[in-house]
């Protein structure tokens, strides 16, 4: 067990008692008065303490694990220096869960993990069993688990050289900034890479980010393959509204290219507010002021899109981490299953696995084969947009005559 | 049950086909027990995807008394068709550290949030609280009080404060991990509540944990400080399960390439060659490993994680200024610490945020990450002059190609008030 005593003091070190005390609909009614907020409040509490959640066999061997092994795609055993051997089944979910599936999450823990389970950093919902029995029962009970329309539930998979499961943000169903959806891209992608979902084929691990718009809610500048949203056309500028939603200051500030400046402007009343003009050559669609100022929005159907990078990795292991690499600068927003993302994401996923030495993650394969194989490989082809022209630029230019004779030179003979 | 209005979803009906887990299956499910704002969130997102464009209102100011962030405004902006959203605000609620859960906490959690909103959750966010989505702006302080008295639960960061730390799962369950993540997220989340809940900062910041270089929650990706686990001594040998990888009894990876037939393991080719810094090699039947030249990628110990572990004398390696491109570009962390023991109460590191804060509080513009700051400012001025730590190669990939360095008055002898006089004296103009 770890010594945790030095917080036995904060309020969260164990929370179960109440835990056991059912949800009480009417205690925030009958306690709290909004004209004296004050009154009873708790604030700053933190968290509850992480090890109240521990499964036994885990609060005993906590920093005493010797070793693991992919049993199958999904299912790891950890054996422990005492001795104590557990089992990890790693389901997918879609992030955006009812409580619906919660309370039924809850179910199974209690069936066949002593009420546990936990989450994994790609969202992916992990079981910990103590014996094979329970394991082998477990799987099965998780493999006939579907949704009305034939999805699964909690499908088995997601580790070793596979695909696990795609970080993404909120998309339409949320969010005020997107430029696409992101749960139903992700959906449709990982119905057509569930082969590699559930299977360890691949050269090396492959990680799938998706961000719905160039603020990127998680770390998509640094995935194998990045799905973003992006917008094509400059902002609007709503003059009538403008001083009333937002600091112009701000939204002139916001912009990394200069291209918004004040302007004083008329309205058809005659009135004179101070508004801004954007300069839309010198626009990138970023959408950074909208973000600073609701009057400037960008959405449009005809201009989003999605936009596909690949080459990025953040783990340290034999290179160093990497950013992403723009490889597809547009595909429109087809719905309901972004048929064309689909398709070329396979196509990329397939010239890696063919070209890959082991251990390779893409971004390896890329800069070894060299870029112009790369785009040959993968059947893409290369735009003026993969040419960088923002900051550091200078990093991407190729300043050396090592090139290998590739589709595009082909052309020039 | 009664007058719940079901929208028509063809394009979304699609997405309940397929073998990966349906989000629209899940949502419909939980509406035909009888919710009516599931319905209209679908409904809202089925005509997205016919117009292509977002129906969701910029932000707007929401929040619990007291607190800067947790709370993130969203109001639709179709109301008259989608009344049950029209306020739909998200809550972010701090996650126990490496999010482990229990069954009684699901099931409360769930009885809460279906009385107080509308039963849609994010498990989780992508900066790792749990995501409560979709709820009135009257039932917010409700829920906060619920959640603080009936759970002692609190909110997570937002704005331009600290966000809610995360961490992989560390010594939970991973033999790689060299630091107790879970233990240093807790503390550091305990310890700048003020810091999470008030807004005082320029823009974000984060924290970010990960047990060894392999950093599985993304630390050098996307934090402020990065923590990254790693030793000083020697990769421990067991040369027994060396050969036992040798000799095929043992899977290589741990058998994470089981479903492609790469061919007998080559320790030569799969760990010796692959070694960026050609440190290792075979003396007879055992495995040498000159530690000194290694720089802890971790490939060999993921390779074989029988035989290899990380060493006992542990720490972190502590990067800053990792960003996702908005606004000057997108970062990794840069390395700035290369080692600093993490023990309780990790005052050593604290002193260092402190200084770090200090600087980044005073200096930065609105909405400047600190990885921006140090662009900005220089990364030897925030080394050096700041931190008050020495130069060292570690800190560069490489030196400076251009010959500009600002020399100090100081540094240069006889200062920089001269003669022109005697200049003149000397060379005639």
């Amino acid at each position: 067990m770890i010594d945790t005593s030095m917080y036995k003091d904060d309020p969260g070190y164990n929370i179960q008692e109440l835990l056991d005390k059912p949800y009480d609909p009417e205690l925030a009614d009958r306690e709290y008065n909004p004209d004296k907020p004050m009154a009873g409040r708790l604030t700053d509490q933190g968290p509850p303490h992480f090890e109240q959640f521990f499964p036994e066999v885990i609060k005993k061997n906590y920093g005493k694990w010797l070793t693991h092994e992919f049993l199958q795609s999904g299912v790891i055993k950890y054996t422990s220096e005492t001795g104590d051997v557990m089992w990890v089944v790693r389901c997918a979910t879609p992030r955006l869960v009812t409580t619906n599936l919660l309370r039924e999450i809850a179910d199974i823990a209690d069936k066949f993990c002593e009420g546990c389970c936990r989450w994994t950093t790609r969202n992916s919902l992990e079981w910990h069993v103590t014996d094979e029995g329970t394991l082998k029962e477990l799987i099965e009970f998780l493999n006939n688990l579907k949704h009305p329309g034939g999805s699964y539930k909690f499908p088995i998979g997601g580790t070793g050289a596979g695909i696990t499961n795609i970080v993404h943000t909120q998309g339409w169903i949320h969010c005020h900034t997107p430029a696409t959806d992101a749960s139903g891209m992700v959906k449709a992608v990982m119905d057509d890479m569930f082969e590699y979902w559930n299977s360890h084929k691949l050269p090396a691990k492959l990680r799938i980010s998706m961000a719905c718009c160039l603020n990127m809610c998680g770390a998509v500048h640094c995935s194998d393959i990045a799905l973003l949203g992006i917008h094509r056309k400059p902002p609007f500028v709503e003059d009538d509204r403008i001083t009333g939603v937002c600091e112009v200051p701000l939204a002139i500030a916001a912009c990394p290219t200069a291209a918004i400046k004040p302007a004083t402007v008329e309205l058809a009343d005659g009135k004179k507010v101070k508004s801004v003009r954007v300069k839309n050559e010198r626009c990138m669609f970023c959408g950074n002021c909208y973000t600073m100022c609701p009057a400037m929005p960008l959405a449009d159907e005809e201009g989003d899109g999605v936009a596909i990078l690949a080459g990025g990795k953040i783990s340290n292991r034999i290179t160093r981490p990497s950013f992403s690499k723009l490889i597809v600068p547009y595909i429109p927003n087809e719905l309901p299953r972004f048929d064309s993302v689909c398709k070329i994401v396979r196509q990329i996923v397939e010239a890696y696995e063919k070209g890959a030495n082991k251990y390779e993650r893409l971004g390896d394969w890329a800069t070894r084969v060299g870029w112009e194989r790369f785009f040959e490989q993968c059947n893409l082809p290369f735009t003026d947009k993969s040419i960088d022209d923002y900051r550091l630029a200078y990093d991407t230019y190729h300043t050396t005559t090592q090139f290998k004779w590739s589709s595009h030179t082909d052309k020039m003979m | 049950m009664a007058d719940l209005k079901k929208h028509d979803t063809p394009l979304l009906n699609e997405l309940k086909k397929g073998p990966f887990p349906s989000f629209v299956d899940d949502l419909e499910t939980r509406a035909n027990t009888g919710v009516q704002c599931c319905y209209d969130l679908l409904g809202q997102l089925e005509l997205s995807y016919v117009h292509k464009e977002t129906h969701w209102k910029h932000g707007g100011i929401v929040g619990v008394f007291g607190y800067g962030g947790g709370v993130i405004g969203r109001y639709s902006d179709a109301p008259k068709e989608f009344p049950s959203i029209a306020h739909f605000h998200t809550l972010r609620v701090n996650q126990p550290a490496s999010k482990f859960y229990n069954s009684r906490f699901l099931r409360k959690l769930c009885d809460m949030w279906d009385h107080r909103g509308s039963g849609i959750c994010n498990f989780h966010g992508s900066t790792g609280d749990m995501i409560l989505i979709g709820t009135s702006t009257d039932q917010l302080e409700p829920t906060f009080y619920d959640l603080s008295h009936q759970f002692d639960m609190d909110l997570g960061g937002s704005g331009s404060n600290l966000r809610t730390p995360s961490c992989c799962m560390g010594k939970a369950r991973c033999e790689f991990s060299c630091l107790d993540t879970q233990a240093i997220t807790y503390d550091l989340t305990m310890t700048y509540q003020d810091e999470l809940h008030r807004p005082a900062f320029p823009y974000k910041f984060k924290f970010k944990t990960s047990g060894c270089p392999n950093d599985c929650v993304a630390a050098i990706a996307r934090a402020c400080t990065s923590i990254i686990g790693t030793w000083r001594d020697n990769i421990r040998i067991d040369q027994k399960a060396v050969q036992a990888y040798i000799g095929g009894e043992l899977k290589p990876n741990a058998g994470a390439f089981s479903d492609r037939d790469w061919g007998a393991f080559d320790i030569q080719k799969e760990v010796i060659d692959l070694c960026p810094t050609r440190c290792m090699w075979m003396d007879g039947n055992e495995l040498k490993i000159d530690d000194r030249e290694c720089t802890r990628c971790m490939h060999c110990i993921n390779v074989m994680p029988s035989a290899l572990r990380p060493g006992v004398d542990c720490g972190a390696t502590i990067l800053n200024g990792a960003k996702a491109p908005i606004l000057e570009g997108a970062q990794m962390s840069t390395l700035i610490i290369p080692f600093m023991k993490m023990e309780y109460p990790y005052q050593e590191f604290k002193d260092y945020v402190e200084l770090m804060w200090d600087w980044w509080m005073e200096e930065g513009k609105n909405r400047e990450r600190l990885g921006e700051l140090i662009q900005r400012q220089g990364l030897a001025h925030y080394i050096i002059d700041i931190l008050g730590r020495e130069p060292i190669p570690q800190h560069v990939r490489e030196p400076r190609s251009n010959p500009y360095p600002f020399w100090k008055e100081e540094e240069v002898p006889g200062g920089w008030t001269r003669s022109l006089e005697d200049f003149r004296k000397r060379h005639a103009a």
